[in-house]
């Protein structure tokens, strides 16, 4: 019974954030704002991490072939599929759920705690609009994101496989251009869309609705997380169903 | 002028507010006493519109805010101020940027009509050269008096404090409740103020009403509030330290007469 309100309150929220909207030279800076918060911040680790899976990605291909009938294009040819298809779309929204979501809830839910919440709403605003829409807004950049994560993953496999020697770089270079299918390019970016616009809103739907204090925020930040992840894992197989099966 | 009918208010099973009837006069320092759990955060924003009554009516001017369609009940919210219990600055804003916010959001002025206006407030509630500092680099009773001067920034006509003196110092305190009763008279404004500080009722009382379970048990000012022989007021005043040492030397006195 929980999870149908709980549901239902979350299609609320949404209503809401779309409704009665903010001044728009205010909404103009929070948009501002919110893209430095929550994309410009997040390219450190992105960069950091894409770099190392896409490494480790190519040596664990190396390691495992060892019938010399399989040519060394491989290599290249599986980094870029893992990383376009999965790690840099899913994976990277997973470590963005932990990052960004959690920031999301725990500022939200620090305004509720602190009655600012309830500051913006006696000033006659649409707290929704004013908290939410911007992060929607933000996070239609995420996209942007996701292709410095695709590059630099497929670059850190290019540096692992050809100076750790598994590969030579012209072999990884037509692994990377075998069998490329264009499609695959906008399946990613379709699926990273979808996982933008939960990870702008289910932690904002943690934030708003959380009650209690300090002790609170921490137990919605961690909610939050769990709920994102598990709502990304659960559209990447519905949206891997109906686009590549 | 604010009033209030037959106002009922549950949360599950457990009625909070059981039928409340008063008025709130405009001009005046309208205070909302009793202990905690009587009711009074939920009275008050149950005027605030923050929550919607089960039952009754709270009618600003002519028009009840149940009635009130989202324009109207935006409209009417622009025209109120409210000085929250922590005082609830924006902390990622500085004290500027707190006291315009109000104005930014409904005013078409420029933004340097706004910010003469942001510092004739900050000047009448006595801070100057704090407009560039965080809330967090200030003390309690300066973000106490940065709320007050974002509350009236729009020159609204109801202003509501909620526990306007809770961890503030006597002293700091006294400012405050000063400065709540000045700008209510300059302004000529409806003040509603929850408290349950003695100190603050003597301070600025003209109305006060006192909750009990959720019932409103006595109205009236702060000259009868002594002389009441309702039991339950009489035992929350008389809690205070400070006035259970006035009616002891009250007492002596009457004996040595």
């Amino acid at each position: 019974m929980k999870y149908i309100r709980d549901i239902g309150s979350y299609f609320m929220m949404l209503r809401q954030v779309f409704s009665r909207p903010t001044k728009a030279s205010v909404l103009k800076n929070l948009i501002f704002k919110e893209i430095n918060d929550l994309i410009i911040n997040s390219l450190g680790i992105v960069v950091f991490i894409s770099f190392f899976v896409g490494s480790v990605i190519a040596i664990q291909t190396a390691l495992n072939m060892d019938n010399p009938l399989v040519p060394k294009s491989l290599i290249g040819f599986a980094t870029r599929q893992s990383v376009l298809l999965e790690f840099a779309p899913t994976f990277i929204s997973i470590i963005m759920a932990g990052k960004v979501g959690s920031f999301i809830t725990s500022s939200i839910g620090s305004m509720r705690v602190t009655e600012q919440i309830d500051a913006l709403e006696v000033m006659g605003i649409n707290s929704l609009n004013y908290l939410v829409f911007p992060k929607i807004i933000a996070l239609l950049f995420f996209p942007f994101i996701i292709v410095i994560s695709m590059t630099v993953g497929i670059a850190g496999g290019w540096i692992a496989a050809v100076y750790g020697g598994f590969s030579s770089a012209s072999d990884f270079a037509s692994g990377l251009q075998e069998d490329f299918v264009p499609f695959h390019i906008v399946y990613a970016f379709l699926k990273t869309f979808v996982f933008a616009f939960i990870l702008a809103t289910v932690p904002s739907w943690q934030g708003y609705y959380m009650n209690g204090g300090a002790l609170e925020v921490g137990k919605a930040s961690t909610n939050s997380f769990v709920w994102t992840s598990v709502l990304i894992i659960l559209a990447n197989f519905i949206i891997t169903q109906m686009l590549l099966s | 002028m604010i009033k209030v009918e037959d106002l009922h208010k549950s949360f599950g099973d457990e009625e909070v507010l059981k039928g409340i009837s008063t008025t709130f006069e405009k001009g005046k320092t309208n205070i909302i006493i009793g202990q905690s759990g009587s009711g009074k955060t939920v009275f008050m924003k149950c005027l605030l519109g923050l929550f919607t009554p089960d039952k009754g009516k709270i009618i600003y001017g002519n028009k009840a805010i149940q009635d009130m369609d989202k324009d109207e009940k935006s409209d009417l919210r622009q025209q109120m101020g409210m000085l929250f219990q922590g005082g609830a600055l924006f902390d990622s804003m500085n004290i500027e940027e707190n006291v315009l916010f109000p104005l930014q959001m409904i005013s078409k002025k420029s933004k340097s009509e706004m910010l003469d206006r942001v510092n004739e407030v900050l000047k009448r509630v006595n801070l100057v050269n704090v407009n560039k500092k965080l809330p967090a680099e200030i003390s309690g009773g300066m973000q106490k008096r940065v709320a007050i001067a974002r509350a009236i920034v729009n020159n609204p006509n109801y202003l509501f404090c909620d526990e306007p003196n809770s961890g503030l110092d006597p002293r700091t305190a006294t400012v405050i409740d000063n400065l709540i009763q000045e700008i209510t008279q300059e302004y000529d404004i409806t003040t509603v103020v929850n408290t349950h500080d003695m100190n603050s009722v003597m301070e600025i009382g003209e109305t006060i009403i006192f909750l009990k379970e959720g019932h409103l048990v006595w109205k009236g000012d702060k000259t009868q509030i002594f002389k009441t022989d309702n039991e339950a007021v009489t035992e929350f005043v008389y809690s205070s330290d400070l006035f259970k040492k006035i009616r002891i030397a009250q007492n002596i006195e009457d004996e040595k007469i």
